[in-house]
């Protein structure tokens, strides 16, 4: 029965959200405030509907109601309690709801946002009405989370094994909601595309609305990533963080968007320039949230995330992306005309670092883009099958990033209108030389001796180096008194700290990054109970392994204590081979040692027997130097969005900014 | 007994759950071993999806590398190797594709991008050069005045969000 209520809830969503287009854009033609704020009544109606059916699907999904087609795919009964919960999300359909709940209840925070003017708010929220219009009637008509099954079966199939862990339990909702996110901005694109005029005093106005939005669906999205990323890193068991799959990808290329949408923004905001560069990326980096939905949900990709979906729905998506995308792109062409004009700049300037870094990140996305569709184009094209993988990216996309990384901290340094590039350069000569010594040392401490990798170091100390010298700029640090310095330091606004936080946070990951994939070590090898392996200055000794039993699974746990060759205290490990009886599956569950930045990483294999006829195991370690920066950077570049968001200059005219964040 | 039962089935699947590939043997030459790494993670695994030999478990992923291990070891060059392993399984073997005419635009697209991107800057700075005229000596004299009685330091970042431009009235507060 409440299973039908859920049913009925999203059906109702769906109707809700159409009222929510109709009453809008009636609202908006008429001029009639009854209508417009009938619409937002809508729209907030439609968010409280979403939220009541996903309660309900995880209602069904804690309880092991079987008779639900979805929650016997994807449960079983047990199952602790986390990953049933978790595995409302952990399919096509449960996920698609959590699509449609994160872009209701942004269009509900939208409906609710004041001090927008009546004509751009009416048409946002219908056009987001229109948005989720669309995914709802492709969740009721295709992809039901809450169909039945006569008869129901006693026992779930249960969730993929690789999928339960906590890390991917909480990855998929920060995912969706930055990549949804990014469907109110896309709302807002579409309204100032109707509603812009080419006055210089729009513009400002509207990046200002719109950069918030930007901001939390960017924050949300690092968080997704990153969390992505270390699932990846310490649940396959492989040892890596990223592999360029193209599920990856389609998370990468909304996040590139993003952040170029966000600084190209900041132009928009302070100085009503490159308002059809913020426009066109506002659109952009939505589509390319639909276009990751189409590429992980049609199986038109073979990847490890991917949903395995039939090509029909892929099919639906394709034309939900190519109608919304679509129109909104061909509004732009038509109405670009209207977005020239504010405020003029030289070449050197703020605004033409941003500029530039618009232009890099833009075409970083693009490269993915590429990369990723190359294969399917040729295949179809030709019927020829490449692989497009790791070293095509290193070779293509990252001399992309580094230019943009030399250029970055450069940018703040410059004046607004025009720049003096010789002062900027005098003022970061010092943090350059010391960038150049971090990367001369990191030649010198790590083996092998690589010159790529210490040029890389010095490039992940040059945006750290560089950013911190710019607030150091700011505040007059040894120019005078101390205490002047320190007053300074207080009165800097959110702003300004969330861009140094979020520049630092990419120099910290850029490190890790380089660090970690320059110098790790990996060793294997069989070893017994007792028996040792050695990966750089670590060994790993494999003490005893035992059967134990999980709440759904069996497994081989190998103890292990992990200490340096030189000496100093020895740490004991467990890692895990875990076999689940409910799907047959095996997963290995990583031992780590976190020794300060570094991760002694341990992988226990499938049980052999020695010559002698012993019992023993196939043992991989990896010794991952600074592998903490990697996950730390993201991290520090989330903060840095959410002192942003606090700000008290983006505080004006956005309400009710809380519920922006589910 | 049951619980007995499913362990003993778990048990069993523990040991079969993977059709176990003889453990890599390591190239007794380091730097020869250095090589293979390398190559390694350039090789796509042809059963997997998108895993490179180097990480994937699978038992053809082991019988890869040990191919790999051997062309080595008998002196071959990466490229033999290469051009080895695209003859048994394709160009879809390798993670850098073959840079032929029909890969063209994946290869040099990119870099065409920027490119392109980097000339229509240069135009669109052209043709609207900044509009930027020598203050008059009146003027500057002015300019000298009001910064003597407004007594301000300027402040790198004391732009204000509209600065330039019509006030955001349309805001409240």
């Amino acid at each position: 029965m409440i299973v039908e209520f859920g049913a009925f809830a999203l059906i109702l969503a769906m109707s809700l959200s159409a009222l929510q287009l109709g009453l809008s854009a009636a609202g908006r033609i008429r001029h009639s405030p009854v209508l417009a704020g009938a619409g937002q009544g809508a729209a907030l109606a439609a968010a409280v509907a979403v939220v009541l059916a996903y309660a309900v699907l995880i209602s069904a999904f804690a309880q092991s109601d079987f008779s639900v087609a979805n929650v016997a795919a994807n449960s079983h009964t047990d199952k602790p309690m986390l990953y049933k919960v978790a595995a409302a999300w952990g399919s096509h359909e449960g996920s698609l709801l959590l699509w449609c709940l994160v872009m209701t209840v942004f269009g509900g925070a939208l409906a609710r946002a004041r001090g927008l003017p009546f004509n751009l708010k009416a048409s946002a929220v219908a056009v987001q009405g229109g948005l989720s219009t669309l995914f709802l009637a492709f969740a009721v008509f295709t992809s039901n989370p809450f169909a039945r099954l006569d008869p129901a079966p006693f026992q779930g199939a249960s969730l993929n094994p690789l999928l339960q862990d906590p890390a991917l339990a909480i990855h998929p909702p920060f995912l969706y909601a930055g990549y949804v996110g990014f469907s109110v901005t896309f709302s807002l694109a579409v309204a100032a595309l109707i509603e812009g005029r080419a006055q210089s005093s729009f513009w400002p106005a509207w990046g200002r609305w719109m950069r918030p939005w930007a901001l939390a669906s960017w924050g949300l999205l690092t968080v997704g990533i990153a969390l992505g990323a270390f699932w990846a890193y310490y649940e396959l068991g492989w040892g890596g963080w990223w592999f360029w799959d193209p599920v990856e990808n389609a998370s990468f290329m909304p996040w590139l968007a993003g952040t170029a949408l966000l600084h190209s923004a900041v132009v928009t905001e302070r100085r009503g320039a490159l308002a059809g560069w913020t426009v066109f990326l506002a659109l952009l980096t939505f589509t390319f949230s639909m276009l990751g939905a189409f590429l992980v949900r049609s199986g038109v990709l073979t990847s490890v995330h991917a949903f395995a979906v039939d090509p029909e729905r892929g099919l639906m998506l394709l034309a939900i992306l190519g109608l919304t995308a679509g129109l909104a792109f061909a509004l732009f062409a038509w109405r670009a005309p209207t977005l020239r004009g504010g405020g003029v700049f030289a070449p050197v300037s703020r605004e033409g670092a941003l500029v530039l870094n618009v232009l890099f990140l833009t075409a970083g996305a693009a490269t993915i883009l590429l990369g990723t569709l190359y294969p399917l184009i040729l295949e179809a094209a030709s019927g020829a099958t490449i692989s497009v993988g790791p070293p095509w990216f290193a070779i293509t996309f990252t001399p992309l990033m580094i230019v943009a990384f030399l250029i970055l901290p450069a940018g703040p340094m410059l004046a607004w209108k025009r720049g003096d590039a010789r002062g900027a350069m005098q003022r970061l000569a010092l943090a350059a030389g010391l960038a150049l010594l971090a990367g001369l040392i990191g030649w010198a401490a790590f083996e092998p001796k690589q010159v790529l990798s210490a040029l890389g170091i010095a490039v992940g100390a040059w945006l750290i180096l560089g950013t911190l010298t710019e607030i150091a700029d700011r505040v007059r640090l040894f120019r005078g008194p101390l205490g002047v310095s320190g007053r300074r330091l207080r009165k800097l606004s959110l702003g300004t700290w969330g861009m140094t936080l979020a520049h630092a946070g990419l120099g910290v990951f850029v490190l890790g990054a380089v660090v970690e994939t320059g110098y790790r070590v990996e060793a294997a090898a069989v070893v017994a109970e007792g028996g040792e392996v050695v990966a750089g200055p670590w060994r790993v000794r494999l003490n005893d392994v035992e059967m134990v039993e999980g709440p759904n699974y069996l497994a081989e746990q190998g103890r292990l204590t992990v200490e340096r060759r030189d000496g100093g205290a020895p740490r004991a490990i467990v890692a895990e081979r875990r076999f689940f009886p409910a799907g047959g599956q095996t997963t290995t569950e990583v031992g780590l040692d976190f020794r300060g930045l570094d991760d002694v990483y341990v992988v226990m294999g499938e049980r052999r027997a020695t010559p002698d006829g012993d019992r023993a195991w196939t043992v991989r370690v990896w010794w991952n130097p600074w592998a903490r920066l990697i996950f730390l950077g993201p991290a520090i570049m989330a903060l840095g969005a959410l002192l942003s968001l606090l700000d008290r200059r983006l505080r004006v005219g956005v309400g009710a900014r809380k519920k922006a964040v589910p | 007994m049951k619980r007995a039962l499913l362990i003993a089935v778990a048990a069993l699947g523990l040991m079969a759950a993977e059709p176990a590939a003889p453990p890599d043997r390591p190239l007794a030459d380091a730097r020869q071993e250095t090589r293979a790494r390398a190559l390694f993670t350039d090789i796509r695994c042809v059963v997997c999806q998108h895993e490179s030999i180097a990480d994937s478990p699978a038992g053809i992923a082991g019988d890869m590398r040990r191919l790999v291990r051997e062309e080595i070891a008998a002196g071959q060059s990466d490229a033999t190797i290469r051009e080895d392993l695209v003859r048994r399984y394709g160009d879809f073997v390798l993670f850098r594709p073959p840079v032929r005419p029909g890969t063209w635009l994946l290869w040099f697209g990119p870099l065409t991008l920027v490119l392109l991107a980097a000339a229509g800057l240069v135009v669109a700075g052209r043709r609207r050069p900044p509009e930027v005229t020598a203050l008059s000596a009146e003027e500057e004299g002015r300019l000298a005045e009001l910064l003597r009685e407004e007594a301000v330091c300027p402040d790198p970042d004391a732009s204000s969000p509209n600065d330039g431009h019509a006030d955001g009235s349309t805001i409240q507060a």
